[in-house]
């Protein structure tokens, strides 16, 4: 179904709120990516990813600031979410490829880079796999936390397993006819509020203006129906955190304390203890997981002068 | 004969290599395999059906752009054949044993039983993270054969043993057969090494576990 409009038909103003100076699109191994900028074009460049669900136009407010300090700030819609293609299959190791390709759009030399959430985590693995690309790096509440054994006896586990595997295989089945539900653009936002409960309505309606699409039968946000909150498989927090111990470039983590649905838990002492020497650890007791957005110019701050 | 099925965005190609009567045995290929046109030597002697998946990215299944292939995606590739099929056993070999034990335990009353074979990209990319790496395609590839990407990620994906052996506990507690899994494979990559000492494994040649999973119904 072709949009009837990408960009917004109505107006929305959010105070601080700016649009990108610039916008382009990377050949991510045939994967068209769009690309945003901030800041002047001859500023020293700074890789901001956004988190999952997100999108690059939610630094709306946060990368203005960051441009202000200096930086030309390059963040990217990730495959799949905002302005960039919805693809057939989606992992980790395709965004972390995505990434680079954006790096390689972006700089041949060393830049910084601050990742949110899932995009702190995708950064995390493109620093440690390509260290001399990277200054200095910013993961804003993008850390795992250990998780909890499940409170099942021994003889349950195969079945409470087996749920949990079926529930990912059923999705699957049902894939192919999922679409994003459409709606008006108040009716976005405030679904939007319950993944984003902290968030002002005000905020939320201007995202809307800036992240969904107006179809024949209504408002959508541009994110790919076929995603699924949380994965299924290997995957463990330990393999995350123990390398965080053997960081390769300076780090600076930053976290949101007040649990909420997007969370990932982490606190400052399940952190601490596997942060290499000399990482600075920031955590703000009155944010939730988007910390960036609740407090865009004290992260701003923080970051810059990190970065300085 | 071939069929198209639907999985998310990807067409798969099921290949009934054979009709019959009774209970259909699905072939799961090897990393960079695809499908035989007709039932293989080694598995001649099953009296009923015999199918074969092309997993995505491989044979006559959609090759997608821009990879993003991990081994449970094959799992649903292999789940979307089994809800066609209602029932089966499968034969998995390299990667297509990987994924059988997986769907054995994740649709235990569907799979009756996983036999697990040789083949490229049995041992996945270990039982651990490596260092980490880029996954890079290379520049230039036969436009009609395996989609570079998923060699490339599905050579790469982490098989932990608890991880497996936390699926054969699934198809030994949930499948009411003894075994629900038999290892026909010589080689023994960790997490099927790790199986071995695990109750509910049948090792066995090929035809002996064959002809066990047939006559189990």
């Amino acid at each position: 179904m072709e949009p009837v409009s990408r960009a917004t038909d109505v107006a929305v103003a959010y105070p601080g709120a700016r649009e990108p100076d610039r916008t382009r699109r990377v050949d991510a191994f045939g994967v068209q990516l769009t690309v945003y900028e901030w800041g002047d074009a001859a500023a020293p460049p700074l890789l901001l990813a956004h988190g999952g669900f997100d999108f690059a136009r939610t630094f709306d407010v946060f990368a203005p600031l960051l441009a202000a300090g200096g930086h030309r700030v390059v963040a990217w819609d990730q495959r799949g979410h905002g302005r960039s293609a919805q693809t057939q299959l989606y992992s980790w190791d395709a965004d972390v490829r995505d990434a680079f390709a954006v790096l390689e759009s972006t700089s041949a030399g060393p830049l910084p880079a601050i990742g949110h959430s899932k995009g702190g985590g995708v950064l995390t693995q493109l620093v440690q796999a390509l260290p001399r690309r990277f200054t200095r790096f910013v993961n804003v509440d993008g850390v795992p936390s250990r998780r909890a054994a499940p409170d099942v006896a021994e003889h349950e586990r195969p079945q409470a397993l087996n749920e949990v595997a079926a529930e990912w295989l059923d999705h699957r089945r049902r894939v192919a006819s999922l679409v994003r539900k459409p709606g008006t653009p108040e009716e976005l936002a405030l679904r939007r509020q319950r993944m984003n409960p902290r968030l002002p309505l005000a905020w939320l309606r201007y995202l809307v203006s800036v992240g969904a699409q107006h179809d024949p039968d209504g408002w959508r946000w541009c994110v790919d129906p076929t995603l699924r909150m949380g994965g299924f498989g290997p995957w463990r927090p330990e393999w995350v955190l123990e390398r965080l111990r053997r960081f390769p470039v300076p780090l600076q983590v930053v976290l949101g304390l007040i649990p909420e649905a997007m969370s990932m838990g982490a606190t400052p002492d399940s952190v601490r203890p596997f942060l290499p020497p000399g990482a600075r650890l920031h955590a703000f007791e009155d944010s939730g997981h988007f910390v960036h957005i609740e407090k865009p110019h004290e992260v701003a701050k923080l970051v810059l002068g990190f970065l300085a | 004969m071939s069929e198209r099925l639907r999985h998310g965005k990807v067409e798969l190609a099921l290949h009934r290599l054979r009709g019959g009567e009774g209970r259909t045995l699905l072939l799961l290929h090897a990393l960079g395999e695809r499908s035989p046109l007709d039932p293989p030597v080694d598995v001649v002697a099953w009296p009923g059906p015999v199918a074969a998946l092309d997993f995505t990215g491989h044979g006559d299944s959609t090759r997608p752009l821009g990879g993003g292939y991990f081994a449970e995606l094959m799992l649903a590739d292999a789940d979307a054949a089994l809800a066609h099929l209602s029932q089966a056993t499968l034969l998995g070999r390299g990667l297509g044993a990987y994924v059988a034990l997986l769907l054995a335990g994740a649709r235990p009353l569907a799979v009756r039983g996983a036999l697990l074979c040789d083949g490229a990209g049995l041992a996945g990319g270990g039982p651990e993270p490596r260092d980490p790496t880029l996954a890079l395609p290379g520049s230039t590839a036969p436009a009609d054969g395996p989609d570079p990407m998923a060699l490339l990620e599905l050579s790469r994906d982490v098989r932990p043993p608890d991880y497996a052996a936390s699926f054969l506990a699934q198809a030994v507690a949930l499948s009411g057969l003894a075994p629900p899994v038999w290892i026909c494979a010589s080689e023994r990559p960790p997490w099927l090494a790790g199986l071995t000492t695990q109750p509910g494994v049948g090792v066995a040649p090929l035809p002996r576990a064959l002809a066990a999973c047939w006559a189990a119904g």
